[in-house]
């Protein structure tokens, strides 16, 4: 294996992969967090600034991981993808740059405060610092998406003697998968971190069933998932909509549609096979994928022979749209029910704290599934189009990416692991040990929240 | 105007801005082994606040390489592929230790502790390494490499030179007397350093032979070599006077290791003057698309006042001597 267009391929795909996990935790966990700060501004109840105090960490820590895994990323478009810069880097570059610009030093800067300050500043100042960091990281996203939505439906560029530059920067921004992608990527977010707060107080819980706080945070998790989770559902099936009217072949893959046909069936699960060009053990609703994408039984749908060879491969997309769809109707089902029964504020019934428990990372899993159906969805082009990916390759020598991929992949293993290892111990000990564990030096910090 | 220009200089600032501020945070980390248990907390809560925004100078740096000079990003970062990852990789063991080392105890916060050393370590020695290949235009051949080696070296020994004054400027009592005893170390280690590369660097390079050796503009040169060595003395008497107990000034030995770099850097980019790759690629054949040169200079020329008053705010908020816990 040291095909450089592979290896590339390869490499990027699993560093940003490493890398969204921890802004999709990040960026809602910020708002959650200045929630949590002024509840303890305005109520003066002790038991929010622990609250805050023990998810601080847990932000910090996973802030520190989107850091750095984010300072790679941002080094992969030079080395691995010199043609995409070449081509349509007179319209990434200066998304890029606002990011930088406008997001990266923000954060940075107002997490500092926002971490170790609050004993230095007055309270709207530590509140405000918050609230900056909240806005930052949205406003990375911001940005990012807005480049990466243009990859995908790409508008307001024009050519200009073998290079695409801008000619209407707010039909560039705007381009017209970028609402629904961001709106579906900011609730992604907020789904992700309220699972994670409800799946940790619910592990919490488990072992200390007392734990008054927990129980408080399991609340917050719960209902800000049951708020998000049906809307996304709506949110995503516009994004679909919008997709089959942009990227055709796209939703032929999602779909499984091999050919174009009237009243097309809806593929609840199949194998498809891409050598015979069919699905074999398909379930079916007849007629209910015209039904849902042109809102008539009957109606017409391009199947993938319309697209030549022009078309993303079929098995990751098909499989990976039904994880995220899946997971989001038990996400809509699991936070519904914890909403009901722990409605008056009472203690949870044991088998309701290991399904929460268990749930605790499915945002991720949705998350990359959902990027898996976009991202592989939008093959063979780099930007839809407009340029292949196959043209955007460098020339890094196999045997350097081969090197590099190894490093990267050892890096991460061994990273995630400590992550997940202290993780689970800071919400496991709950409030107290955590306090604890920041000795040497700084008991205050239990001391203060006592 | 002259666009490739602008941003020369402002990829030059943001370069000599990181540098600088993350060098201070690199040092830190490289003299981690050299103190005791509290001492290390104390240290650590010292560059705690500000290392994320110090390192997205970096980022700024290499995304105004990439967004201005598309061209030079990818022969740079292509030939200098393998340091790149090295630092990178550096740089993640260090971001992370940090956090976890805080979240630690025992075997485990000496583990830590050590990744957060190696990791600061590589990501220097490597920021060293890069910039030897990079003022040799990326020659190969036995020599260039060795000279990469010792320019990883004299880059560490900076680093090492800026975080100890650092220390000096945000602790007291035993703590800053080791720190005036590394910053003593650092300088000369930075003496020697700087002289190597100085006499190394018209050996490798015709190009910087003729621009340093043209008379009569030699003589109006030799200023930066003065005033280097004027800074480097700066530092060891104010080294020497806060060692003595003179109070006060607890800043001189830091801006005087600044101005140290801010000299060489000027020198260095003198030297290179107008190649972005030298001698294969000057700044206007690098320079990219004018329309997005335009954009990013219009939001640069706004939103840099803001960031230059929030990270004043910042240092404000943290000045003073550094105290050992650190989420108080
Ligand atoms: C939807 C959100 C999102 C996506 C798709 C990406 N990022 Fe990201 N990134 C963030 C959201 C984010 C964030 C929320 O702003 C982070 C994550 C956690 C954090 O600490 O900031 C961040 C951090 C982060 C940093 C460090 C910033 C700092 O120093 O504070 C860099 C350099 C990048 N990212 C670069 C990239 C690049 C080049 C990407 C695309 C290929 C990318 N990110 C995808
Ligand atoms: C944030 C979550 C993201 C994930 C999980 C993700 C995942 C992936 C994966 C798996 C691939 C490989 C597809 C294939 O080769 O078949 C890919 C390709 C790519 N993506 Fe993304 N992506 C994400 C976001 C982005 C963003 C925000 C951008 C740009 C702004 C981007 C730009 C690219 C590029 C340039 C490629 C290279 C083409 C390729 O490898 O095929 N991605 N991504
Ligand atoms: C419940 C029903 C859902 C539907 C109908 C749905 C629909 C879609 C569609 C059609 C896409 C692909 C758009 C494109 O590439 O053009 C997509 C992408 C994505 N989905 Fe979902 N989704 C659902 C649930 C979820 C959930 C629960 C999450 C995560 C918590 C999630 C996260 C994502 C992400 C991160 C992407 C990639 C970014 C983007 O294109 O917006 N989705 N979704």
């Amino acid at each position: 294996m040291d095909d450089p267009l592979l290896l590339a391929r390869a490499q990027f795909g699993l560093n940003i992969a490493f890398h969204i996990l921890f802004p999709s935790l990040t960026i809602a966990l910020a708002w959650i967090l200045l929630g949590f700060r002024i509840a303890a501004h305005r109520t003066g109840d002790a038991g929010w600034l622990k609250t805050y105090k023990l998810w601080t960490k847990i932000f910090a820590l996973t802030f520190a991981m989107g850091v750095v895994t984010g300072i790679v990323m941002s080094f992969q478009f030079g080395t691995n993808w010199p043609g995409f810069m070449n081509r349509v880097g007179a319209i990434a570059g200066p998304l890029l740059g606002y990011e930088v610009l406008t997001a990266f030093f923000l954060e940075a800067t107002f997490l500092g405060v926002m971490l170790f300050g609050m004993n230095r500043v007055p309270a709207w100042a530590h509140i405000g610092a918050t609230a900056l960091v909240a806005v930052g990281t949205t406003l990375s996203a911001f940005w990012i998406l807005a480049l990466n939505s243009w990859m995908q439906t790409p508008a307001g560029h024009v050519l200009d003697g073998g290079q695409w530059i801008a000619g209407d920067w707010l039909a560039v921004i705007f381009n017209p998968s970028f609402p629904w992608r961001f709106g579906h990527m900011m609730i992604a977010s907020g789904l992700t971190a309220s699972f994670v707060v409800a799946g940790l107080s619910a592990w919490r819980l488990l072992r200390a069933p007392a734990d008054d706080l927990a129980r408080r945070t399991l609340r917050t998790g719960v209902l800000v998932a049951a708020a998000l989770a049906p809307v996304q559902a709506v949110v995503g099936d516009f994004h679909g909509l919008n997709t089959l009217e942009h990227q055709p072949a796209k939703i032929a893959a999602v779909e499984a549609i091999w050919h174009t046909e009237k009243g097309v069936p809806l593929v609840l699960f199949a194998i498809p096979d891409a050598q015979a060009r069919r699905n074999d053990y398909a379930i079916e609703l007849p007629y209910v994928a015209s039904l849902i994408l042109r809102h008539d039984p009957g109606a017409e749908i391009r199947g993938l022979d319309a697209f030549g060879d022009d078309h993303p491969p079929v098995a990751p997309v098909f499989f990976a749209f039904r994880a995220m769809v899946g997971l989001g109707v038990a996400m809509i089902a699991i936070s519904w029910l914890a909403a009901w029964i722990t409605r008056r504020g009472g203690p949870a019934p044991r088998w309701l704290l290991w399904t929460l428990a268990a749930f605790t990372f499915s945002g991720w899993a949705a998350t990359l599934s959902g990027w898996i159906v976009t991202e592989v969805g939008r093959q063979p082009w780099l930007v839809t189009g407009v340029l292949r990916t196959a043209e955007a390759v460098g020339d890094i020598t196999g045997a350097e990416l081969g090197a590099s991929l190894t490093g990267y992949a050892l890096t991460y293993g061994a990273m995630f692991a400590a992550y997940m290892v202290v993780l689970t111990h800071l919400a496991g000990g709950g409030a107290e040990a955590a306090a604890a564990r920041n000795l040497p030096g700084a008991s205050p910090a239990g001391a203060a929240a006592g | 105007m002259d666009l490739a220009l602008v941003f020369m200089v402002l990829m030059g600032v943001s370069v000599l801005a990181y540098v600088v501020l993350d060098g201070y945070d690199l040092g830190v980390g490289m003299l981690m082994p050299a103190a005791g248990a509290d001492e290390q907390s104390v240290m650590v809560s010292s560059i705690g606040p500000f290392w994320d925004a110090n390192e997205t100078w970096l980022v700024l740096g290499i995304g105004i390489l990439l967004v201005a000079f598309p061209r030079a990003h990818g022969v740079v970062l292509g030939a200098l592929y393998l340091p790149v990852v090295a630092m990178l990789i550096g740089l993640m063991f260090r971001g992370v230790a940090f956090e976890f080392r805080m979240k630690a105890l025992g075997w485990h916060r000496e583990l830590w502790n050590g990744l957060f050393w190696a990791g600061s370590f590589l990501a220097s020695f490597s920021q060293g390494l890069m910039l030897g290949r990079y003022i040799t235009g990326f020659a190969p051949g036995f020599g260039y490499y060795a000279f990469a080696v010792v320019v990883g070296a004299a880059v560490c020994g900076g680093y090492v030179l800026l975080g100890a004054t650092w220390l000096v400027l945000k602790t007291e009592g035993a703590l800053q007397r080791k720190a005036l005893a590394w910053s003593r170390w650092g300088l000369a280690w930075v003496a020697l350093g700087v002289g190597l590369v100085s006499l190394a660097t018209p050996l490798v390079s015709e190009t910087v032979r003729a621009k340093w050796f043209d008379f009569p503009r030699t003589l109006a040169l030799m200023a930066l070599p003065a005033a280097c060595v004027a800074a480097g003395w700066a530092v060891w008497r104010s080294t020497g006077r806060i060692a003595r107990g003179g109070g006060g000034g607890d800043w001189q030995p830091f801006a005087g290791a600044v101005a140290i770099f801010a000299i060489a850097f000027l020198g260095l980019a003198y030297s290179l003057y107008p190649y972005v790759v030298i001698d294969r690629l000057t700044i206007w054949e690098a320079a990219a698309h004018p329309s997005s040169l335009r954009v990013v200079l219009a939001g640069a020329i706004v939103v840099l006042p803001f960031i230059a008053a929030y990270t004043v705010i910042s240092y404000r908020v943290f000045r003073g001597k550094a105290r050992g816990g650190l989420y108080d």
